[in-house]
């Protein structure tokens, strides 16, 4: 098993390496620099400002030797400095990752939960009302835009009931501690995510009804029926557990999906997030500060990725960890 | 000059009257917005609009200005201009420090001067005239002008001018200096706290030089990069001031009519934001000047103002904003005529070519303005190709010259020598810059009026050569005009007291109070 780790690592770094060269080039490729963005934010400037801002950013020197001083950061974990925010790319991360990461598990389970629990209904009382009605339930979250929901939510349990707050990660100047700390920032996480959540957990609602659809036909079911066991553990120990590995696959390439979803939602909701700062970065041609966050939840894809490789074969024994 | 100074303290003493009609209440903390997210919250790095709303708090400059844009004292308390108009002498109060507890002094001002020239390209234009300054004490300063500047008694607000702590930059690397983090000026209020992403506090400064001032606590300002959300915070009482562009416009008149919002469109008359369409001068359909004036009159502003501005703002009817000094009516008129601006495109021999419009990427209100460009240029037959870009992009193409007709809007300081000029002058026809002569507009008459209008010195003398200038400069129409804009500021209406100058909440909150 260590040397299959340690082969998909290798592999891992490579793809990684990948991934930072064509953003490097992809982002300098869209119109404007951050040089042009803060000399636009200035409401004044002179070309003497923009040169000095190119300047001071490395932006005066050649594309291949900006490139190669980026990879030779990376190469030793320096992500570099953000040009508008003035920090360390890295120090700007870690600030808010956790939020990201808070907001991104929280939906992922409520997805996962909901989703296996309406697909095995859905399945368990296939071509009842009750499979319409899921489906539909699915398919409505699904097929609407994130940001639209998000703001229906915030409408909803914000203005009209105003059961929850509609903004932020705490109530700011409250100064909670302790349970009460928790209990507010468990508020404020409830909408955004909810919203992501939902949006996620249609398909693997779908993929779970389709997937024990299809167990249930194979010759194994039909032996523990005739062995005469009941329904509810036949479901259980071998529909589902057999139908899971399609929805564990599908949860393993999704991952790098929901940090795409936090990136509305967190802007939305003023969650403070990798995703604003991603989305911020980008407008701003904040060129380090967004490489580096990609690079980031690149490597938080990676490792979902293998994570979910690893929990296959939990899941289903037969599979061995080729190396 | 005398009457000139007792003048200003007549205005000043006159408005801190009406400010103080209602005894005002001490404690308490408001919740205010600020969109985008500041990148730095030290002022002589920074010189964006979100940097000098949160920390026109923290710092100050030498003068304030009334909403009639007459100077008030700052953080000089008194000021005297030589009858050649060549020396500026600068008393400033006594007993002021930062909020590191050293004291305020005149080495702090020209330190401060020194130190802009090198980060700030306003102040390294509004200084050029600048021979020497002299520190006769720790309270005076004088500057000695080469030749007479028109304008010099506007360049002394925080944002043009903040002071800068000498004890703390002096032979330091500026951009690197760790106090950027913890900014320190001289303010009614103190930095406290900033985390990013959510919201910056500021605490009142217990020292701070005027007895009892500032009357609030603290100040948060909250994070939240949606404009509905925004609104939704303010709806639902989670923060009590929206300065000026934080909502989308449609939003206005719903949250104006919720119980106890006051709005205001006062605080905007120094930056004057004043709105046009760029007409690249040098080719294409735009070069022509019949075309331009076709243009002119195929735009319905009124429509514009009435309902994408919801009656906000006024039609601009030439370069200067009405509320800057020597604005003149007395120009050729365009209202609104497609049949003429038909006419016009025939005799300029326009075949319909495809001419590109970038619309300004700042939201909604402006996508919706672009379309109703877009429609009003369709109906008279010109044939319009919407570019979309975002902010990135919009600043490349303009500052590239790389446009056909393209909307801005742009601050202009008050004084035609400071923020309309540089528009039209020939000498400022340089890439790299989406402020200035980004038309390419070449008129050597205007370039003249321009320069004489800046260094005449009396307001009489000054006059005339704006008058000139802005009737040619409507016949010529190197950019259409649109609309004085108007950025309304919604409020609780228990925060007293919030706009009291000409920048507005731009200028700190060391007069607000909250009636509880």
């Amino acid at each position: 098993m260590l040397a299959f780790i340690a082969q998909r690592l290798a592999k891992a770094i490579v793809v990684l390496f990948a991934i930072v060269v064509l953003n490097f080039m992809l982002i300098r490729m869209a119109p404007g620099d951050p040089a042009v963005v803060m000399a636009g934010e200035a409401g004044a400037s002179d070309q003497m400002f923009v040169n000095q801002l190119r300047e001071k950013f490395g932006l005066d020197k050649p594309l291949p030797e900006q490139l190669f001083i980026y990879v030779k950061g990376i190469a030793t974990l320096d992500l570099g400095f953000s040009f508008r925010q003035q920090a360390p790319v890295s120090q700007l991360i870690v600030e808010r990752l956790p939020a990201t990461l808070l907001l991104t598990l929280t939906a992922f389970a409520i997805s996962l939960l909901l989703g296996i629990l309406f697909g095995t209904l859905a399945a368990r009382f296939a071509g009842t009302w009750l499979d319409t009605a899921v489906t539909i339930f699915s398919l409505i979250f699904y097929a609407t835009p994130l940001f639209w929901v998000a703001l229906m939510a915030i409408l909803l349990f914000s203005v009209a009931v105003d059961w929850l707050p509609s903004f932020g990660y705490e109530t700011v100047g409250a100064n909670y501690t302790g349970l009460a700390h928790v209990l507010d920032v468990g508020a404020h996480l409830i909408l955004p995510a909810t919203t992501i959540g939902l949006f996620f957990m249609a398909t693997y609602s779908r993929m779970t009804r389709a997937s024990m659809l299809e167990v249930q036909r194979h010759d194994f079911v039909k032996t523990a029926r005739a062995k005469g066991l009941r329904n509810a553990v036949i479901q259980r120990r071998h529909v589902l557990r057999n139908a899971l590995l399609p929805v564990v696959t599908l949860a393993g390439l999704q991952a790098g999906t929901l940090v795409g979803g936090a990136v509305l939602t967190e802007t939305v909701f003023a969650w403070p997030g990798i995703g604003r700062l991603m989305y911020e970065a980008l407008l701003q041609r904040d060129y380090n500060l967004l490489l580096g966050v990609f690079v980031v939840c690149s490597a938080m894809v990676l490792a979902f990725n293998l994570i979910t490789d690893l929990i296959y074969r939990s899941v289903d024994p037969r599979i061995e960890f080729a190396s | 000059m005398l009457k000139r100074v007792l003048l200003s303290l007549m205005v000043a003493s006159a408005l801190s009257t009406a400010a103080y009609a209602q005894e005002p209440k001490t404690g308490g903390m408001i919740n205010a917005v600020i969109q985008p997210e500041p990148p730095g919250l030290m002022m002589g790095l920074v010189q964006n609009g979100p940097t000098q709303m949160v920390s026109g708090n923290i710092y100050e400059g030498l003068l304030r200005y009334s909403p009639k844009l007459e100077p008030l004292p700052g953080l000089a308390e008194s000021w005297n201009v030589s009858e050649d108009g060549k020396t500026y002498t600068f008393k400033l109060r006594k007993g002021v420090t930062w909020h590191d507890g050293k004291p305020f002094t005149s080495a702090d001002v020209v330190f401060s001067i020194e130190f802009l020239k090198q980060t700030h390209p306003r102040a390294r234009s509004n200084f050029a005239q600048v021979d020497k300054i002299e520190t006769p004490d720790d309270s005076t300063v004088i500057f000695n002008l080469k030749e007479p500047f028109g304008p010099f008694l506007g360049v002394f607000e925080v944002g043009s001018l903040p002071m800068i702590p000498k004890h703390l930059y002096e032979g330091t690397d500026f951009k690197t200096n760790p106090a950027n983090n913890t900014p320190v000026g001289t303010g009614p209020f103190m930095f406290k706290e900033w985390q990013k992403g959510s919201f910056i506090r500021l605490v009142k400064n217990p020292n701070y030089y005027i007895k009892g001032k500032p009357n609030l606590d603290e100040i948060y300002w909250h994070v939240i990069p949606d404009a509905a959300a925004r609104a939704v915070a303010f709806e639902t009482g989670k923060v009590d001031v929206l300065p000026g562009g934080s909502v989308e416009n449609f939003d206005v008149p719903r949250l104006s009519k919720l119980k106890n919002v006051c709005v205001t469109g006062a605080g905007w008359e120094f930056f004057s934001p004043h709105s046009w369409l760029w007409l690249n001068n040098r080719q294409g359909p735009t070069a022509n000047k019949k075309f331009r004036q076709a243009v002119m009159y195929a735009l319905d502003r009124n429509f514009a103002k009435d309902v994408i501005w919801n009656g906000l703002g006024n039609v601009a009817t030439g370069p200067s904003g009405s509320s800057i000094k020597y604005y003149s009516s007395d120009v050729p008129k365009y209202d609104y005529d497609p049949a003429k601006a038909k006419a016009l495109l025939k005799e300029a021999g326009y075949n319909g070519e495809k001419v590109r419009l970038l619309p300004l990427p700042y939201g909604e209100t402006w996508q919706r303005w672009a379309e109703a460009v877009r429609q009003n240029l369709q109906d008279v037959g010109i044939n319009v190709d919407m570019v979309a870009t975002d902010v990135a992009g919009w600043n490349q193409r303009t500052s590239e010259w790389d446009y056909d007709i393209a909307f801005t809007y742009v601050y202009q300081y008050g004084d035609p020598a400071l923020g309309v000029g540089r528009t039209y002058v020939s000498s400022q026809i340089l890439k790299g810059n989406p402020f200035n002569n980004v038309e390419g507009y070449s008129n050597p008459e205007i370039d003249k009026l321009f320069a004489d209008g800046a260094v005449a010195f009396s307001d009489s003398a000054r006059k005339p050569f704006y008058d000139k200038a802005q009737k040619i400069l409507v016949d010529d129409v190197p950019v259409a005009w649109l609309l004085e804009l108007q950025f309304p500021t919604i409020t609780r209406c228990n925060v007293k007291n919030l706009i009291t100058t000409a920048i507005g909440v731009n200028d700190g909150f060391r007069d607000a109070w909250l009636d509880k």
